[in-house]
């Protein structure tokens, strides 16, 4: 059996209805858990493009891409390992705003961080960051000792290092 | 039907015109060629009913007695005909009624469109009366579905149904359309689906990979094919006999592969698979090269994995490239349409005959025959077997008769024993194993080649799951010939029991009601049969009936299916008793 890695999956669909119960079924089907996932416009015009992260084994992965593509509206998928993309999570902290004035300590987090305070009110003070999986989870670890009101993280979005052949792929086929 | 009428209408429908969504519908079933359809009314179908109503002379709607019958008899229809079968129903219970139908087309590769009606648009997701989410229920069993919910959406989206479901590998689409869509007036305009733009139906042929096939075949000194319903779905049966006949390779096809070169052919070696033929099965794990052509390495074909064919180098000729390695790692993949593919390899192979290979599958047929065969078709002892009435069945009808089964012991072996002459002949659930799948498919399989001997094969449990479209047939006087083989048991089940479960019968034995006279509570001329001597009579009797007929022959209780390779055993090590 191959390890299991994590896995970049994007696919290039048509927007419609009800494809996202599609995508999921094959997962759910195969009992495989989606770690992340987003859904938004992409560079081509009416063509929305997801990315997906899995834990799976190469050869798994292969199939459920077969099976990714095989779906009416989806144009192409691909996957890609760590190395070969570049991605970014966005996340965003909810905390005290009394902290900000009683622990120093929080202000150098937030600029060591790299994060950016979105806003700030008598109650609360907002925390924006991007960044890659781990240094959200430290900035996460640093933050939770002063105790966090709410967190969300976003999925993974990534762009490839190679291009993608999708662009040249519907041009061939509006021809 | 009228097909003048058909060509007229589909001109027409270039220019526009003002009509509801439900007459569009209509226009655009004409537009794609259909003639008949298979459907039950209700709420929210009525306004396409009505129009139905309106069109009668073009179109003939036959009305089922359950949505699942008529699933099956569109898949009997579209299977003989290689045509897209049309189904209808209303919302709720009757587009739920449809779903082990398209499930069943799904998993066979069937060509079929299925219109269900919905609750009015401002009702969707209130829970309405008789709403259901189809389109969420159907998903997984879909090639494509989706919600049509202002008439003006039609057109287009029954033109890409009919596109969908036919082209590249076939299957099942849906279409839900809303009330107030039937009813809505638009600008009605037809075009054919000619391309989406997401979608590839037919991969292109890569000559590097034919040239690779064609090589390795050339080389081999133990070939072997397996071949699937891909064959005849691409009308590929000519190249293909070329090929097989060229390279003189011993041939053997999956439960859906039957029939697209004869039975009597001698490079036909049988069927593979858990109730396949012994040679095929153990030399699966002795051949060197393994050419896999339209089919897709199913777990009933391929029995353990980890011990397939692991000796062979393994060529798979198929349309959908996610088939391609799924199961069965491949040396060489050739992506295409099957026609195309065997016609651009036939030129590359070299003429063989392999005589010493092929002694081996004739040797291994012997031990087949003695233990198996001879008992199954020549049984000394008394009780009829189910062998035997297939063995007169082909006799009267010269094997070219459409056999269509039920799933069981009886559908095994008429699989294993029907003579098929000709292609599109065996008509069966393959990758679902429905039961009640046979007596609505025979309807369609009917009405689609009227010019053909269409015989329904059902076992007692099977037959009354779908019993009812008896009705059906009498009211539409379908001449289709019923054959049930009664065993009082459900006997596929019962032989496990009886092989894995100690002998224990739980919930397998079936006290039967008189079939004869509920077939003839339906008007259908009918006949029991127990003992030997009344069979070929009775055979005889039916075949010669002009109308619909039924025939219970009364078999062998506990009767078994072999060969048989046990769930999760090796091919080669199929059971002979
Ligand atoms: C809808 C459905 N339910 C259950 C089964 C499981 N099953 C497979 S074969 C079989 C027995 C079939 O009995 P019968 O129709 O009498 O045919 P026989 O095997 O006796 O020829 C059953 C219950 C099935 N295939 N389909």
């Amino acid at each position: 059996m191959n390890e299991n890695n994590l896995y970049t999956v994007s696919i290039y669909t048509e927007n419609n209805i009800g494809l996202l119960n599609r995508i999921s079924a094959i997962f759910q089907r195969r009992h495989i858990n989606i770690e992340s996932i987003n859904s938004s416009v992409s560079e081509i015009e009416n063509v929305t493009k997801w990315t997906m992260v899995v834990g799976l084994s190469e050869d798994q992965m292969k199939k459920i891409i077969g099976q990714i593509e095989k779906q009416v509206e989806v144009i192409k998928a691909y996957y890609h390992t760590e190395d070969e993309t570049i991605y970014q999570e966005s996340c965003i902290f909810k905390m005290k705003s009394d902290l900000l004035f009683d622990e120093r300590q929080i202000q150098n987090i937030i600029k060591e961080s790299n994060s950016r305070i979105v806003t700030v009110n008598k109650a609360f003070f907002v925390i924006e960051k991007s960044g890659r999986k781990e240094e959200i989870d430290l900035l996460h670890r640093e933050l939770t000792v002063f105790g966090i009101l709410q967190f969300t993280r976003s999925g993974r979005i990534a762009v490839t290092k190679e291009p993608m052949e999708i662009s040249k792929m519907l041009v061939a086929f509006n021809q | 039907m009228d097909t003048k009428a058909i060509k007229k209408e589909a001109n027409n429908t270039q220019t526009t015109e003002r009509i509801s969504g439900s007459e569009a519908v209509i226009k655009c079933l004409l537009a794609e060629g259909v003639d008949i359809l298979y459907g039950y009314p209700g709420g929210a179908i009525m306004p396409v009913y009505d129009e139905l109503y309106k069109y009668q002379d073009k179109i003939h709607h036959v009305l089922t007695r359950h949505e699942q019958g008529a699933t099956h008899s569109a898949q009997g229809y579209a299977r003989i005909s290689g045509k897209v079968g049309v189904c209808i129903a209303t919302s709720g219970p009757g587009a739920t009624n449809l779903i082990t139908g398209i499930a069943d087309a799904q998993i066979d590769s069937t060509p079929m469109v299925c219109i269900t009606g919905q609750v009015a648009s401002h009702l969707l997701g209130s829970d309405a009366f008789q709403e259901t989410d189809i389109v969420g229920i159907s998903t997984p069993v879909t090639k494509w579905n989706c919600q049509v919910t202002k008439a003006s959406q039609i057109p287009e989206a029954m033109a890409k149904a009919f596109y969908i479901a036919r082209s590249g590998r076939p299957g099942p689409v849906l279409i839900d359309i809303t009330k107030d869509a039937q009813f809505e007036e638009f600008d009605f305009k037809y075009e054919k689906c000619k391309g989406i733009r997401s979608y590839i139906p037919i991969p292109k042929i890569d000559t590097d990979s034919i040239q690779a096939a064609a090589k390795i075949i050339n080389e081999a000194k133990k070939p072997m094919i397996v071949w699937g319903q891909g064959v005849s779905l691409g009308e590929a049966e000519a190249q293909f006999k070329a090929v097989v006949e060229k390279a003189g390779i011993p041939s053997a096809w999956t439960i859906l592969g039957a029939g697209a070169i004869p039975t009597s052919h001698p490079l036909n070696i049988g069927m593979v698979g858990m109730h396949g033929n012994y040679a095929p099965n153990v030399l699966t794990n002795d051949c060197d090269v393994l050419i896999a052509i339209g089919m897709r390495f199913d777990d009933r074909v391929t029995g353990s994995l980890s011990t397939y064919a692991k000796q062979a180098k393994v060529i798979h000729f198929e349309i959908d490239p996610a088939e391609i390695d799924k199961n069965v790692k491949t040396e060489v993949a050739v992506l295409g349409d099957a026609k195309e593919s065997l016609a651009a390899l036939l030129p590359l192979l070299e003429e063989k005959t392999h005589p010493e290979w092929h002694q081996k599958f004739k040797d291994l047929y012997a031990i087949e025959y003695e233990k198996v065969i001879k008992d199954d078709l020549y049984p000394t002892k008394e009780g009829l077997t189910m062998a035997e009435v297939l063995k007169e069945i082909n006799i009267q009808t010269k094997g070219d008769a459409a056999i269509v089964s039920d799933v069981g012991q009886h559908q095994m072996i008429a699989c294993r024993y029907a003579n098929f002459n000709k292609t599109r002949s065996n008509i069966t659930s393959g990758g679902l194993g429905t039961m009640g799948f046979g007596l609505p498919a025979a309807i369609g399989a009917k009405m689609a080649a009227p010019e053909r001997e269409v015989i329904s094969i059902s076992g007692d449990g099977g037959y009354q799951m779908t019993i009812q479209e008896l009705g059906t047939i009498f009211q539409q006087k379908v001449p289709v010939k019923i054959v049930v083989l009664n065993n009082e048991f459900l006997g596929m089940v019962r032989q496990w029991q009886e092989m894995f479960f100690d002998r224990r019968y739980a919930s397998t034995e079936m006290t039967n009601p008189d079939f004869v006279a509920i077939a003839k509570g339906y008007y259908i001329d009918a006949q029991k049969v127990t003992k030997r001597e009344e069979l070929k009579d009775a055979v005889a009797k039916m075949i010669n009936t002009d109308g619909p007929y039924f025939l219970e022959v009364c078999v062998e209780k506990e009767g078994k299916v072999f060969p048989m390779i046990p769930t999760g055993a090796s091919v080669s090590d199929i059971r002979l008793e």
